[in-house]
């Protein structure tokens, strides 16, 4: 009663919005869509919101077909697309209102489920949501897609453009949301946010690259992988694109995370190497990956 | 050359009847410096900013950005200075080589600098194929390296950033990145603002503005030994909600 695809392919005249994905979520699952701009996520949750026709495949949300009973979904589910698409001239509470009354429903009904994120704009409900701060319009959107109690929550990229703290915040709501028996099926560029859902797909190019747990998708990571820190970043960079036994570097904070051609690495060779190159203050170690590491290594 | 200021700024405030949008900040950047302007959404950045590029008037304070006064020579100021953000950079309905000659004449460019420059830029960004392509046919990660570039052509002393790195994907915001540091080895002042922490960790110094006011102003390095945490991130989520 999740959602499951199957085979779906979307093109927009030669370019290729999705190309044959399949996946599954189970029921009350927080699934993420981990992929940059472009990868395909709006297409996908469109089709799955039934607001767009796939080419080929077949996808059920809730248990309904996304075709043939693509009235039953729309009862379903709520969606918060990427873009504020609230009613920027109605107030927060004529808003949550209004969405309360489409779907036949009250906001006294089904406060229960949307009283933890609708009390920090509660004081503000006379304001015009066009007036509403980020943070705040983004709450709203999301009370407004909950109220009426849905079985599948679509959210697409809700933290696009978000500061850190808002965005902890945010996922701390999806947390006790999913408590409520709700399948989440949310997109995110923000690789850190991944580590924080049950199950990921890793999506690019309309393609997906993996499918599993955060800790699953980071254990693939196929080679060691080193910390490398040294007086000058910069420097850094440029004297490892030129090292030749360098597999992959890429610039990670405050370090630079390094992959090796060979099997077994020499670290006091480098450390000389960059030596040579320099550098002073240098530090090698090894380091865990992150789920930005193994997306980087696999679209490569 | 390094140790020049290239951006002063002291006690400068911007109130929107009684709320103060700015309060009272100073800092300052050094030539040369990538320079992190962190804080959560409606801290006040925006304000700021438009201050520092000449585009808003302050109501009190001072500011000077490449040695031109923000109140007397804001027109000196957009000369010097280079800007990109997120949301607007370049004109999607104009190719890539338009696009480029647009800027170029907006920056008072000559001719034959603008046919160098178009030529130089879609060599060094592996452009020929989609030159004459509209820009909106683009990846998003592509038209914002070339967004970056534009704004550097006429070799402005500072290139002010705001979040020129959201939704792009990993390879490519790293891409810009190295872009940057490039700039910056160059004498380029840069001047960012972003969500990614591990992007402030890229940065010389950072700045952290909490409702209006900033907080925090220093080194990764020494922000994070302060707030005795690991990340960033971490100081960032001890600061931000003030």
């Amino acid at each position: 009663m999740g959602i499951s695809v199957s085979n779906i392919t979307k093109s927009y005249g030669k370019v290729t919005a999705l190309s044959d994905i399949s996946f599954d979520v189970k029921p009350g699952e927080l699934f993420g869509l981990i992929g940059p701009d472009g990868a395909g996520k709006t297409t996908l949750f469109r089709i799955l919101t039934t607001l767009l026709i796939a080419d080929k495949g077949q996808a059920t949300v809730a248990g309904y077909d996304v075709l043939k009973e693509y009235k039953s979904i729309r009862n379903s589910v709520g969606y918060m697309p990427g873009r504020f698409s609230l009613y920027q001239d109605l107030t927060v509470e004529e808003n949550l209102n209004f969405f309360a009354t489409i779907f036949g429903t009250t906001i006294e009904e089904n406060y229960d489920l949307v009283k933890d994120i609708y009390v920090q704009i509660e004081p503000f409900k006379t304001r015009r949501a066009g007036k509403l701060s980020g943070g705040m319009k983004q709450k709203l959107a999301l009370s407004c897609a909950l109220i009426h109690k849905p079985k599948v929550l679509f959210l697409d990229e809700p933290t696009t453009g978000v500061d850190p703290v808002s965005r902890k915040e945010f996922w701390e709501m999806l947390k006790r949301l999913q408590k409520k028996d709700i399948t989440i099926l949310v997109s995110t560029p923000y690789m850190d946010e991944a580590a924080l859902c049950d199950r990921i797909a890793l999506i690019q190019d309309g393609k997906i690259l993996q499918i599993d747990t955060p800790n699953a998708i980071v254990s693939h990571f196929p080679k060691p992988l080193y910390n490398i820190s040294a007086n000058d970043m910069y420097g850094l960079i440029e004297s490892l694109t030129n090292y030749k036994h360098t597999y992959s570097i890429f610039p990670f904070g405050e370090f630079v995370h390094y992959t090796d051609k060979r099997d077994t690495m020499d670290i006091e060779r480098l450390k000389t190497y960059l030596e040579s190159q320099n550098l002073t203050d240098i530090h090698i170690e090894k380091t865990q990956p992150t789920i930005e590491d193994t997306f980087m290594e696999l679209a490569k | 050359m390094k140790n020049k200021n290239v951006i002063e700024v002291e006690n400068l405030s911007k109130l929107f009847g009684d709320f103060a949008a700015v309060n009272s900040i100073s800092f300052h950047v050094k030539a040369g410096e990538i320079f992190g302007f962190l804080g959560a959404n409606g801290a006040g950045k925006t304000t700021a900013i438009k201050m520092l590029i000449g585009i808003s008037s302050p109501t009190s304070g001072k500011a000077t950005i490449a040695g031109f006064d923000v109140y007397k020579e804001a027109e000196s100021i957009k000369k010097n200075i280079g800007y990109m953000s997120q949301k607007f950079a370049l004109y999607d309905d104009l190719t890539v080589k338009e696009n480029i000659t647009f800027f170029g004449g907006i920056y008072g460019l000559s001719k034959k600098q603008i046919d160098r420059k178009r030529c130089e830029l879609v060599d060094e960004l592996g452009l020929q194929e989609v030159a004459n392509s509209l820009v909106s046919s683009l990846p998003l990660g592509w038209k914002q390296k070339l967004a970056f570039s534009v704004s550097l052509l006429h070799d402005p002393k500072i290139v002010f950033l705001d979040e020129p790195t959201g939704g792009v994907d990993p390879i490519t915001r790293r891409q810009f990145w190295e872009m940057i540091y490039k700039a910056a080895h160059n004498g380029t002042t840069i001047f960012v603002t972003t969500h990614y922490m591990d992007e402030a960790e890229y940065c010389d110094r950072v700045s952290i503005m909490v409702n209006g006011k900033i907080e925090a102003l220093d080194t990764p390095k020494k922000l994070k030994a302060h707030y005795k945490t690991d990340t960033m991130n971490d100081v960032f989520l001890k600061l931000a909600r003030g």
